[in-house]
């Protein structure tokens, strides 16, 4: 039977008719062969407009659809429910996108008017081969990964867990708690970081639907929206999870330090450690690269100080397999090495800190017990912030980093409460765009510190005169003075770049997801989706989208739990129908397609001699069908036949 | 001839990067030459060779293979089988007395709208400065020599 | 075999060639004794390689009298178009044989160049060229004796059915014996396939082979098989030789890859093919180890000639069928 095709061009409203002569479009369509019924409409995605679609297809007895409006990213869902309203298939439905592609990137009337005419035709070529494909439902996993233990993280756990769903979180340092952890207070309402984040933290721990699993990495992912295989290797902690009581002797005993990573390297914690005092869970690990037993055999102390007799030298890493429904990707962000910015004397001069450092060092729990001092532990008289540094900087991240505005306004605030000190920031603009911030800056500027209107150029401890000697000197140019100016300090915080995590090139792999210019994860629609990716099923939380304040990031963390309860909550999930299949009187057993599929997702049959595509698995990339030398196999929704079609009807060649 | 010579140039790109990165450049009302007609596949990978030969044989001056950037690729690493397959294409595409201008691979992902319009300018403006390609006449087997039956 | 048509007439044969080396011819006579078997079953009316013959005793059959041509050669001149035209009125079944007559063939590679390109060199430059007066053939001469005739060389290779609507197709370089007698076979017995068809595997040789394959199959760098030690077990591909074994149809049973040597093609594009060279550059770069622009750039490069590698018998009837003509 000849395909009967309806055309549809859409106006909507003067975004494509302001440019292409839809009726033009109308009339070409309605000479094609196959073309039985062509038409108009101002918005095509209106309700009006898909009665339209509805009515057509049923007075005209459509058996495919194409309606020529905006990108098939767009609107293509809308349009195949209508089809499938009207009881056609949604596969027999093709859009040609006249707007993105056409009407909004040409000026130029007449050609765009052509171009679209040549879009609508390659549609309509498509369209005529088109077959029906049957969506399959496949039931979800009632189980969500959470990676990273970060407050996004634990946001998105809490809300899943609450709403009674199973939820997996691995972290991959000893505790939870994230960059939060770290902080003293919070902008702009200077509230204790600690102590609104460890009751979310114990709660994690003590919820009776989160299973955590901390020192733990995410290996492997496998599957497909609903039904994901992933693999976590649980590192060997040496420590036995149910007989140790946190006791914490052994970390009193243990003769060995290293520079402990959650105060950045500024004190020490022991071989066998925990992150910090409130770490959840609050049992130790034995850092084997560090501890003395494991490099040279001897030692044990802990093992005979550890009262339960909880040490387990020979424990090994375990590598368990979860299966679950969901993926929430909340692995944070890391921050732009700072050893890179030498102009403004990191590495170079100690007091020259990174805003992470200053936070360690102003924290109660940090290195100094919270008291701000220089390296040898004398009060700054002076102290810079400079803003920016590495962030807005073509020559490292094009990119506003978001917080350090405000936290440099906290900690010009800090300071001023804790020592006499003057305090310098160093800015391009104030950026304080959150509820309450612009209040604090003003406050801020009441409180005496001293504001520059200046990015800074560098910092050097060359002294130009006698109140210079001994100093750190910071050189900007004053955009409101107009002038160059030096200013010396005893300290320097350097507000640097928040930038991707240094393994989310890995990790963007790991889960199928791709990063933005930036590096950062990247989101599926970055208004309408900014929590999930391009991978059904795995979705974002947390500053690995994009550097976020606290609010912003639990706020994201809500949004991804919510996202993935709700798929979860149906139950079932669609898996993609257009995918590829063996054609078994043609494949000879090359295995050529074995390699080139990223999915595993085809077997060989020894006894058969014949390859297999299981379509579950399979993504519908396409990339075997393009590969197989015996053209064995097809791709449904764009077979060879279909794409040739396209490609011939892509302009009137003659 | 009455009208200058405008190049048809046929792009097989992806869904998830190039494609959308055409969007994007829509979406940001960049403005392009109207020179090109896209066809979509899910993946560069899909892009079988004979897509390109087609383009070619239908009368297209350029062809351009676009899928995301390595390591980015939505199927992991199916524009990975593009990268691989196109040094021999071009190769082979050459020795049929195509010049290499007229086909070309780029990796433009679905943040790079403006990069989209880049390719699609340079390439157009390449294309034209080469002349039609126009297969059917320059290259096409003649019709049959008449002397003899 | 052995049996006569059903009406008792025998079958009424013509062999051609055209543009061909006479392997094909040679594959006729290559099954042996069975070859006895075909003279008891068919009049052999025209085999020029065998039997004089002159273009008048062909025009003098009535159309359709002859009941099979088994033509092999591709079509690049004037006399070759004359004679593929005059067989196909004479004969109700026409078959392609062999890989030219299918397929263009070797000789189709000069779709890569043109008459006047192809005489520059042949009576031009070529090494063993001698040729001071700097003489072309001419289709007429005028000599004291009246005027001469040779045939026109066209600019083109055809496959026969470019220029003539064929039947079946009996590919190979040559058709192996075994292909030969199920040919044979058919037409005698009169178990035909569908018009149109091709007397040779649906599958690739790859179904035939019997070499052990990786269940993922990767290529580290390409080889020409002079230029490395062939393991006798492993797949070729493998190996790194341009075997297009996975992209040919079977049905030679596998001669070549059993005997070290790469599988060349000669049966020609896979049924759903639609580009034999791309079906082979695709799967065959595909599997590269290469995960960078430039390691796969480097790997492309070892293939010396993709063109003639991967349309060693079939640019006249892929996509682009021959090179862009010098102008």
């Amino acid at each position: 039977m000849e395909p009967r095709i309806g055309v549809f061009v859409c106006h909507c409203g003067t975004n494509i008719a302001g440019v292409v002569d839809v009726n033009r479009v109308v009339e070409a369509a309605a000479a094609w062969p196959d073309v039985v019924f062509s038409t108009e409409y101002k918005f095509m995605c209106s309700d009006p407009g898909q009665h339209l679609l509805n009515d057509a297809i049923i007075r005209h007895k459509l058996t495919r659809v194409v309606v020529a409006a905006c990108s098939p990213r767009m609107h293509e869902p809308t349009f195949r429910k209508a089809c499938a309203m009207a009881g056609l298939n949604p596969y027999l439905f093709e859009m040609a996108n006249i707007r993105e592609h056409c009407s909004w990137v040409h000026e130029d009337k007449l050609a765009a008017t052509l171009k679209a005419i040549d879009i609508v035709r390659a549609a309509v070529a498509k369209a005529r081969l088109l077959e029906p494909l049957q969506a399959r439902m496949v039931p979800v996993t009632p189980k969500v990964l959470v990676v990273g233990g970060g407050v996004a993280g634990i946001q998105a756990a809490l809300d899943i867990a609450n709403a009674g769903t199973k939820v997996i979180m691995v972290e991959r340092s000893q505790s939870i708690g994230g960059h939060m952890a770290q902080l003293d207070k919070t902008f702009p309402t200077l509230d204790c970081s600690a102590c609104i984040l460890t009751p979310k933290m114990v709660q994690v721990a003590q919820h009776p639907n989160i299973e955590l699993m901390t020192y733990s990495d995410v290996e492997n992912v496998d599957g497909y929206v609903g039904n994901f295989t992933v693999k976590i290797r649980q590192r060997a902690r040496y420590v036995d999870e149910s007989t140790c009581t946190s006791c914490g002797v052994c970390l009193e005993k243990c003769p060995k330090k290293v520079p402990s990573e959650f105060d950045e390297g500024m004190a020490t914690r022991k071989a066998i450690y925990r992150s910090f005092p409130q770490a959840v869970p609050g049992r130790p690990v034995i850092d084997k690269e560090s501890c003395t037993y494991f490099k040279n055999g001897k030692c044990k102390i802990c093992e005979i100080f550890c009262e339960p007799k909880a040490i387990r030298w020979d424990d090994q890493d375990r590598v368990v397999e979860e299966k679950v429904g969901a993926i929430i990707v909340a692995t944070g962000m890391g921050l732009i090495d700072p050893h890179g910015l030498g102009q403004w004397g990191y590495g170079r001069f100690p007091n020259v800190l990174t805003g992470l450092e200053f936070e360690r060092l102003n924290n109660a729990t940090g290195p100094t017990g919270g008291r701000i001092t220089c390296k040898d532990g004398s009060e700054p008289k002076s102290v810079a912030i400079l803003h920016c540094v590495g962030s807005r900087d073509r020559n490292h991240k094009e990119y506003c980093s978001r917080v350090c505005c405000m936290y440099s306004l906290k900690f010009a605030h800090l300071i001023k409460e804790k020592t006499h000190a003057t305090v310098y920031n160093f800015y391009i603009d104030m950026r304080c765009f959150g509820k309450g911030y612009e209040e604090f800056y003003n406050r801020l500027l009441h409180e005496g510190v001293k504001f520059i209107r200046g990015k800074a150029a560098y910092v050097t401890d060359q002294a130009y005169g006698d109140e210079e000697t001994g100093k750190l000197v910071v050189s900007a140019e004053s955009t409101t003075l107009g002038q160059v100016l030096r200013v010396p300090v005893d300290m320097v915080i350097l507000a640097s770049a928040v930038a991707p995590q240094n393994d989310a090139e890995a990790v963007a792999r790991l889960f199928g997801m791709g990063r933005s210019p930036d590096g950062f994860f990247m989101e599926k629609h970055p208004k309408l989706e900014p929590f999930a990716t391009a991978t059904d099923g795995v979705y974002l939380a947390g500053s690995c989208q994009s550097p976020k304040d606290i609010p912003d990031t639990v706020a994201h963390g809500a949004a991804a739990a919510s996202t993935a309860l709700s798929m979860i909550s149906r139950g079932m999930v669609e898996v993609e129908a257009a995918t590829a299949e063996v054609l078994k009187d043609f494949c000879s057993g090359c295995k050529v397609c074995q390699d080139v599929c990223p999915y595993s997702a085809i077997s060989f049959h020894d006894d058969t001699h014949l390859a297999e595509v299981n379509a579950s698995v399979c993504k519908g990339c396409g990339t075997c069908v393009a590969t197989c030398p015996s053209s064995a196999i097809t791709g449904h929704h764009f077979n060879d036949l279909q794409v040739l079609a396209q490609i011939d009807a892509a302009f009137a060649w003659e | 001839m009455s009208t200058p010579f405008e190049p048809r140039i046929v792009v097989l790109c992806c869904n998830w990067c190039t494609y959308a990165g055409a969007d994007l450049a829509g979406t940001s009302r960049m403005k392009y030459a109207p020179n090109v007609r896209l066809v979509r596949v899910m993946c560069s990978g899909r892009v079988d060779p004979s897509f390109v030969l087609r383009a070619f044989q239908d009368g297209a001056d350029g062809v351009l293979v676009a899928g995301c950037h390595p390591g980015d690729c939505h199927y992991i690493n199916g524009n990975l089988k593009a990268m691989r397959r196109f040094p021999a294409l071009e190769k082979m595409v050459a020795q049929f007395g195509i010049e290499p201008q007229r086909l070309r691979l780029e990796w433009i992902s679905a943040a790079e709208g403006d990069v989209f319009v880049r390719v699609v300018n340079e390439m157009t403006a390449q294309v034209r400065a080469l002349g039609a390609l126009d297969w059917r006449r320059r290259a096409a087997v003649g019709p049959l020599p008449e002397h003899a039956g | 075999m052995g049996e006569e048509k059903k009406n008792g007439k025998k079958l009424q044969l013509a062999m051609y060639w055209a543009a061909s080396c006479g392997g094909c011819d040679m594959a006729v006579l290559d099954v042996n004794e069975k070859i006895l078997d075909i003279a008891a079953v068919a009049d052999i009316r025209l085999w020029p390689i065998a039997m004089d013959y002159k273009y008048k005793d062909v025009e003098s059959w009535a159309d359709g009298e002859i009941d099979v041509c088994l033509f092999n050669g591709a079509v690049r001149n004037s006399e070759q178009l004359h004679l593929a035209r005059l067989l196909r009125r004479k004969c109700k079944v026409m078959v392609a044989f062999g890989s030219c007559a299918s397929f263009g063939g070797i000789p189709g590679l000069a779709n890569l160049h043109c008459k006047k390109t192809i005489f520059e060199a042949v009576y031009g430059y070529t090494a063993s060229t001698v040729n001071p007066e700097g003489t072309t053939p001419q289709t007429h001469t005028k000599v004291p004796e009246g005027d001469l005739h040779i045939p026109d060389f066209f600019d083109d290779v055809y496959s026969l059915n470019q220029v003539i609507p064929v039947e079946y197709y009996v590919p190979g370089c040559p058709p192996t014996p075994d292909t030969v007698m199920v040919a044979v076979n058919a037409i005698a017995t009169g178990n035909l396939p569908p018009v149109g068809s091709t007397i040779a595997g649906d599958k690739a040789v790859c179904d035939e082979c019997l070499r052990t394959k990786s269940d993922k199959p990767k290529i580290q760098a390409f080889h020409r098989p002079q230029e490395i030690f062939v393991d006798a077990e492993k797949c070729l591909l493998e190996q790194g030789l341009t075997c297009m074994g996975s992209a040919t149809r079977g049905g030679c049973g596998s001669l070549c890859p059993a005997v070290n040597m790469p599988c060349r093609g000669c049966y020609g594009p896979m049924p759903r093919s639609l580009d034999a060279g791309a079906d082979a550059l695709a799967a065959m770069t595909s599997i590269v180890d290469a995960s960078d622009e430039q390691a796969a750039r480097t790997k492309g490069d070892q293939l010396v000639d993709p063109l003639g590698t991967f349309y060693r018998f079939t640019l006249p009837v892929s996509m682009l069928r021959r090179a862009q003509r010098e102008h």
